[in-house]
Parts: C-alpha cells; sequence; structure tokens
C-alpha cells in the first residue's frame, strides 16, 4: 500500500511513513489523533501524533493541496506570521486499491488558540477588539507582501498571545494568491470578504450565548475596516510637508518604529523649488522590536513581548545606574540576572501553559500588581515564585489546543 | 439587463511582455451562461477577475448592462462570486445564515425573510429555514451556502474553477446542481474552467482563450462541428480529435499511398506559406471501417482496445514504413490514432484496420497559420 505513496516535504519525518494512510483520514483510529475536531468543516482535518508533536492533516483534492503547500511555503519564506507546512501526500489507496484523496500536512502552532477557545475561556474584557487588532495586522502584512487571502475570517486564523495583545496567524491559504502587488481593488475586496465573515462568526457565537456581552458585531467590522484603512496609510501613505518641517520625517519613521515596523525604503521627493518635501514609505519590514531584542539578547519573541522586555531592559539599565555602557553587555546581564532564572522558577510541569516570553510578561505584571499591594518594589525571584504559585498553577494548558478550521461548508457526504 | 461586455480588454502583468489578456472582445447576453475554458495560463481566470474588479484593466473596458465599471470598486460591481466563502455558522438557522448578509446591509427585517423565502424555495430548503445547519445533509448544506449569494441578488453570477476541489464523483454531482440552478434563477453567469468537459456540458456558450487571446466562441455543437482553427480543434472534445500534417499532391492530402480528397474550396485557399502542406483532422467517432482497396482508406495497426460498454475505443498506429507514421496525434499523443469502433465487433490488438473519414466530417486547416479552411 505505501508503495504508491509520494511524499513532497522539505524534511521528512521517518515517522510520518508508519500512519494509516491506506485508511480514509476519516475513520483513522483514536490512537493516532491528538484531538477531535469541533465544528463543521469544509474538509475532513485531523489532529495527528507524530514523533513527540503534534501535525494538522487536511484531505483535499490533489492539485489544491501542492498549491496551498507552495502557498504556504511561500508565505513562510517572506516572514508573515503563518502555519508551517509539512508537506503533501498523494498516492493514497485503501487496502482494495480504490483511490484514496491526497492530503496536506502542517505544523500545529504551539500556544496557539483558535478564537471560539478564547470566547469560552473566562474572559477579559475587550478580547473581541484585541483580536481584531490582531488580525488586522496580519492582513496588511498578507496585502504589502502580495498575498490576497481571500477568504479572510477568525476560522482561518490562529491566535497567540502576545503580551497584552494577541499575534494573528494565518491557517488556511486555499482561497489565496500571491502576485507581485496587490490593486486597489484586490485589497478592498479582501477586506470586505473579512468584514463579512467576521461579522457573521460574531453573529453565530452571539446565536449560541458565547460572546461577550454588549459587543456590537456590526461596529466591529467597521472597526476593522478603519483599523486597516489606518494602518495601511500610516505604512504606505504619502506625506506632504514644507521644507522646514523636515522633522516629520523622523517623526513618520518613529510613528511606524511604534507600531512595530521598521521602515526598509522611504521615498523622499522635493518639488522644483525645493519648498515642499513628500515622503512615502515604500518597504516596511514587521518586527521592528522583536528584531532589536533578537540582536541583543538572541530571543526570538514575538514583537508586543519584545516590546516589553525592551522595557524591562531599559527599567533594568536605570535601576543598575549604568546609563553609559553599551547596550549589549547590559542586556547579556539583564538575560542572565532577571530574565532567565524567573523562567527557572517555573516547575517543568507547568512549562507547557504558556509560551516562555509571554510567562515573563505576565511576572512583569504580576510585579506591579503586588508590589502595590504590599507597598515595596518587590524582587523578581520573589515575584517569579508567587506568580507560579497564585496564578500560573491555576491557568488551562495552552500549548496544545486543538480545533479544526471551523469555516464552514462541511465536505458533502451524500 | 445584465448583460456584460468586455471591450477590448487588456491585462499584462508588470514585467511581462506578452499580455495575461489581450484586447478581449466579448459579450455575454442576459441570462447567459457562458464558460471560459482553455488550458492554464490561458486568461481565462485572469479575464473573470477583471470583470470581478479584482484585477487592474490596462486598457478597454468591462461593462455590466450599459455601466462601465472598469474603475468601479469589486463590493460595488453588484456580482457575486459563488463559491468563495463557504462559511456556514453553526449555531445560526438556516434563514439567518442564508441572510445574514443583508442584513449586515442594513435591509429591513421584512424583506429579509422575503427574499430569504423565495431562495429557499428555489433551493427546496423551505422547510429547513428553521433548523440548524448540522440538520442538514451534506447537499442541502452545499445549496445554502448558494442560496448565500443569490439571496443578494446580484446582477452577475462569478464562478471560478468551483469545482476543482471536490473528488470526481461530487464534481459531477454538483456541475448539474449548479447548471439547474443557474437555469432557474436565469441570472447571467461567467464560469470559469480548465476542463472541457465541463464547459461543454454546462455552458450556453463557450469562449475558448489561448495564451491570451479568445480563439472562438460559440455554442457547444458550434464548437464541436466547426472549431474554427486547430487549437480548438485538439481541445474541445474527448476524446480528442486526431489531428495530422500531410502533404498536397493532386487534389488530395497525401499519407504514403493514401489520398484522402479534398474539396476544390479547400484547395483555393491553401497559400504559399503551407508549402504544400495541409493540416487535417477527424474525430475518433468520424471514421467509417472499410476495405483497402476504398479511396481514402487509412490503415492503422491496433495497438490497444478500450471496452466502455456501449462504446469502444482502438488506439493504433498509422501503419506505415519510417517518419510518416509520426504525423499524427490524438488524444492518446504523438503517432497515435483513437477510432471509435462497434462494440460488438471490435478488432483484435496487432490486427490492421483499414478506416476512412465519413463525408463532411473531414476537418481542414492551413498548415501554416491553423486556420479553418473548409466551411
Amino acid at each position: 500500500m505505501t508503495a504508491s505513496l509520494q511524499i513532497t516535504a522539505t524534511a521528512p519525518d521517518p515517522a510520518i511513513l508508519d500512519l494509516p494512510w491506506h485508511i480514509p483520514l476519516e475513520d483513522w483510529p483514536a490512537e493516532n489523533l491528538a484531538a477531535l475536531p469541533r465544528g463543521i468543516s469544509r474538509h475532513v482535518v485531523r489532529f495527528v501524533k507524530l514523533s513527540g508533536r503534534v501535525i494538522a492533516v487536511k484531505e483535499i483534492g490533489e492539485s489544491v493541496a501542492y498549491r496551498e503547500y507552495e502557498l504556504l511555503r511561500a508565505l513562510s519564506r517572506i516572514g508573515v506570521p503563518s502555519v508551517e507546512p509539512v508537506g503533501v501526500i498523494t498516492g493514497r489507496q485503501d487496502p482494495n486499491g480504490e483511490r484514496l484523496e491526497a492530503v496536506l500536512v502542517t505544523e500545529h502552532l504551539q500556544f496557539s488558540l483558535p478564537y471560539r477557545a478564547l470566547f469560552s475561556q473566562s474572559l477579559q474584557p475587550d478580547t473581541t477588539s484585541r483580536l481584531i487588532d490582531a488580525l488586522t495586522v496580519l492582513l496588511v502584512r498578507l496585502h504589502l507582501a502580495g498575498f490576497y487571502w481571500g477568504d479572510v475570517s477568525l476560522s482561518n486564523t490562529l491566535f497567540r498571545r502576545d503580551a497584552g495583545a494577541f499575534a494573528a496567524y494565518l491557517v488556511d491559504a486555499e482561497t489565496g494568491d500571491l502576485h507581485q502587488r496587490l490593486s486597489d481593488g484586490q485589497r478592498s475586496y479582501d477586506l470586505e470578504i473579512a468584514r463579512v465573515n467576521i461579522i457573521g462568526e460574531l453573529m453565530d457565537l452571539e446565536a449560541g450565548d458565547l460572546l461577550e456581552s454588549g459587543v456590537d458585531t456590526i461596529a466591529v467590522g467597521s472597526r476593522l475596516v478603519e483599523r486597516y484603512a489606518e494602518l495601511w496609510d500610516t505604512l504606505t501613505g504619502p506625506e506632504s510637508f514644507g521644507a522646514g518641517d523636515r522633522w516629520r520625517v523622523a517623526a513618520r519613521i518613529e510613528r511606524l518604529n511604534d507600531l512595530g515596523f521598521d521602515v526598509g525604503e522611504l521615498d523622499i521627493t522635493t518639488d522644483v523649488d525645493g519648498t515642499t518635501v513628500r515622503i512615502q514609505p515604500k518597504v516596511v519590514d514587521a518586527g521592528h522590536h522583536a528584531r532589536r531584542l533578537m540582536r541583543l539578547t538572541g530571543l526570538d519573541v514575538q514583537e508586543n513581548q519584545a516590546r516589553r522586555m525592551l522595557n524591562d531592559l531599559d527599567a533594568y539599565r536605570a535601576a543598575t545606574d549604568r546609563q553609559g555602557e553599551d547596550e549589549e553587555f547590559i542586556a547579556h546581564d539583564w538575560l542572565t540576572t532577571v530574565f532567565e532564572p524567573a523562567l527557572r522558577s517555573v516547575p517543568r510541569e507547568l512549562r507547557g501553559k504558556l509560551q516562555p516570553a509571554q510567562i515573563f510578561h505576565e511576572m512583569l505584571d504580576h510585579r506591579w500588581f503586588i508590589s502595590r499591594e504590599q507597598n515595596r518594589d518587590v524582587p523578581m525571584a520573589e515575584v517569579a515564585g508567587s506568580y507560579v504559585q497564585n496564578v500560573l498553577r491555576h491557568r488551562p494548558d495552552e500549548a496544545q489546543v486543538l480545533e479544526a478550521d471551523t469555516a464552514a461548508l462541511p465536505r458533502v457526504t451524500d | 439587463m445584465a448583460t456584460v461586455t468586455f471591450d477590448k480588454a487588456t491585462r499584462i502583468y508588470p514585467g511581462t511582455e506578452r499580455p495575461a489578456v489581450e484586447s478581449l472582445d466579448l459579450h455575454v447576453e442576459d441570462g447567459e451562461f457562458l464558460v471560459l475554458v482553455g488550458p492554464s495560463g490561458c486568461g481565462k481566470s485572469t479575464s473573470l477577475r477583471m470583470l470581478a474588479g479584482l484585477e487592474d484593466v490596462d486598457s478597454g473596458r468591462v461593462l455590466i448592462g450599459d455601466r462601465d465599471v472598469t474603475d468601479v470598486q469589486p463590493k460595488d460591481r453588484d456580482i457575486a462570486m459563488v463559491f468563495q466563502n463557504y462559511a456556514l455558522y453553526p449555531h445560526m438557522t438556516v434563514a439567518d445564515n442564508m441572510g445574514f448578509a443583508l442584513k449586515i446591509a442594513g435591509v429591513p427585517k421584512a424583506d429579509i425573510r422575503k427574499r430569504v423565502e423565495e431562495t429557499a424555495k428555489m433551493l427546496d430548503l423551505q422547510e429547513y429555514l428553521d433548523r440548524r445547519p448540522k440538520a442538514l445533509s451534506g447537499g442541502q448544506r452545499q445549496r445554502v451556502a448558494m442560496g448565500r449569494a443569490i439571496v443578494r441578488s446580484p446582477q452577475v453570477f462569478l464562478m471560478d474553477e468551483p469545482l476543482s476541489n471536490l473528488d470526481a464523483k461530487l464534481r459531477v454531482q454538483t456541475r448539474s446542481q449548479i447548471a439547474s440552478l443557474t437555469r432557474r434563477l436565469g441570472v447571467t453567469t461567467v464560469y470559469v474552467t480548465h476542463d472541457q468537459t465541463e464547459a461543454m456540458t454546462m455552458g450556453d456558450r463557450i469562449a475558448v482563450l489561448k495564451d491570451g487571446v479568445l480563439q472562438q466562441v460559440g455554442d457547444p455543437r458550434d464548437l464541436y462541428d466547426a472549431p474554427v482553427n486547430v487549437f480548438v480543434a485538439g481541445f474541445i472534445g474527448s476524446p480528442a480529435m486526431n489531428i495530422g500534417s500531410f502533404r498536397v499532391v493532386d487534389d488530395g492530402a497525401q499519407l504514403a499511398n493514401t489520398s484522402i480528397p479534398l474539396d476544390r474550396g479547400v484547395l483555393s485557399k491553401i497559400t504559399a506559406e503551407d508549402r504544400g502542406r495541409i493540416t487535417i483532422g477527424f474525430r475518433p467517432e468520424s471514421l467509417n471501417i472499410v476495405s483497402q482497396a476504398d479511396e481514402g482508406a487509412i490503415p492503422i495497426k491496433v495497438v490497444l482496445i478500450e471496452e466502455l460498454g456501449a462504446d469502444a475505443l482502438a488506439y493504433g498506429e498509422l501503419d506505415l514504413e519510417g517518419e510518416a507514421k509520426k504525423e499524427i496525434s490524438s488524444g492518446a499523443g504523438e503517432g497515435e490514432i483513437i477510432v471509435r469502433v462497434d462494440p460488438r465487433n471490435v478488432p483484435r490488438k496487432g490486427d490492421t484496420v483499414w478506416v476512412s473519414i465519413r463525408a463532411g466530417e473531414l476537418h481542414c486547416f492551413s498548415a501554416s497559420t491553423g486556420e479553418r479552411l473548409n466551411p
């Protein structure tokens, strides 16, 4: 049976050959599965155990599978947040020699949360807007890269905690298309699809009594459109000012940095007599803070987490009175005396609850909280212990929250 | 009137030389189901996207009805891309699932209910309106998804290879569902596929594209019986037409010892560029089994027989010496001919059968331009 299997993958794990490819995916035995999917989904999807990790397996047509695989690879190369593709498997046959559908295999994104899971936990106020903001950033980044999504929705997205916000990751590229550059028509249509889909998904949560009260679903959809327009304009829009106001160039770059973007290329033109200056960012790269932190500490974390940690690094520098010193040395000391010891105090069995950078972020929050309570500056060592005992222990595990993409139309079975 | 017009519409991707769509002139009638078909890269999807507003139009225009929509945003064109969004919301009723786009648009509740009910009636979903999607069968859920596009009453439906991610059995089933539904609705539909069988079975008219250029537009019968060039001849019809290049000797197309008689009208159209050659095409069903002595008899050495029940196909090679054998090609490949034979009287592998082309079923094309020569 396996003789005719064809596996296209960049780094195939031999263990993948041991999975029961000769059985239709929906009949796979429980011992191979990490979880059963929830919700109605268009294709058969399963979360499968492989070599101590979890992969997502989706049964779809062969050409569609290859296409999506290539798109996910391209997105990964470009650096857009998306699920990592593992491979495409074709040539499947059941024991009678009947052809079985091809599959696309992707890595399960650790510590990712499907939106329904976020809504079913005890709710933070404002979850909805924070998710929308995360999705806005993702959509802008995709569009900057020339990627037209075609089916933007909360169900096609996974979210990761990113300090006090969320970071969104693309899960389904089936309807996507990569172009050199997107036209305004393409961007606006993608945005309109997003707006309609998201309102629908929120209305659905509402119909199921799962939505935080007081949410105006249509206003949320409009918020997406507004935030997108703002962000897009800040990142790509032209700006003109008098030649005497050249500080505006630095201000624009700073604004972009604050939003988490670096300017790769800035177009500056003056008019004929040099009285008016016009600037327009041509290339922008996300991850301004993440890159800086990586450079200083080697840590690979998400944008807002990085921002928080850089702030703590600055505070550490001030507290230890080392303003004149080289950044690199201070960063190294912060790492070895603050960050790493804090994380080491988390017992092994609790490490599956949150990503390390997220734990650190919550410890910083906890420090602020108990310092106020006790009216003193509680040192990090104590904070860590208190956090583990009083907060982390009671949190659910988020390393593997598994749910199939619940974007809708089921595989037709009759 | 929801007609669709491409008026010399052109799209050239930046950095490329050859247009993806070159000066497309195409008019779709109100209520017509028009299929855009062609091999990968022919420009069919690009054309559809130009109509949707998802692709810039570099020159020329696109019109919906009398309205020039060339620079109009997609959501303001009153079109619906069907099957693009499959989302069925599990907690909402079928009625709410179908109508929520109208709700978002602020359409009054009473109007929504009315339009949803009309649409549900058309889709045989009336009794399910207050149920949840989970209670529906797969086929019914698919119809709810279609209903969502229909209920918006767009002027035009656009469908871009909607069956491509379905397995073969489902493809045939869904194909007929789409065809009968759009017929009932009478909404102008532009449908893209690379599959010529799909095109032939679904379209009122078919537009064949190649390399960005429209080759021919007509109803399925026109395209089948009178393809305007070699490309269309070989693309439309399954199994594909047998096509070969022959020398013109006296009044016939010469193939070793066989001469296929050619019409005076055809002969007069042969030009110097053709260098004394002509391209001949004939479909597998256009061949009669004859004897060696008959005029225009072609010898075929049978290599394979395919029994299809009501039909049988014989795959063979021209039974000639040397290079002349390879002059012909068909759906089976270079040097092969496909002949439809009587299933009760099937030749054996290794036999040589003599076939001749039935009168009036010979297609003649210029050897240099590929254009059709006979009327």
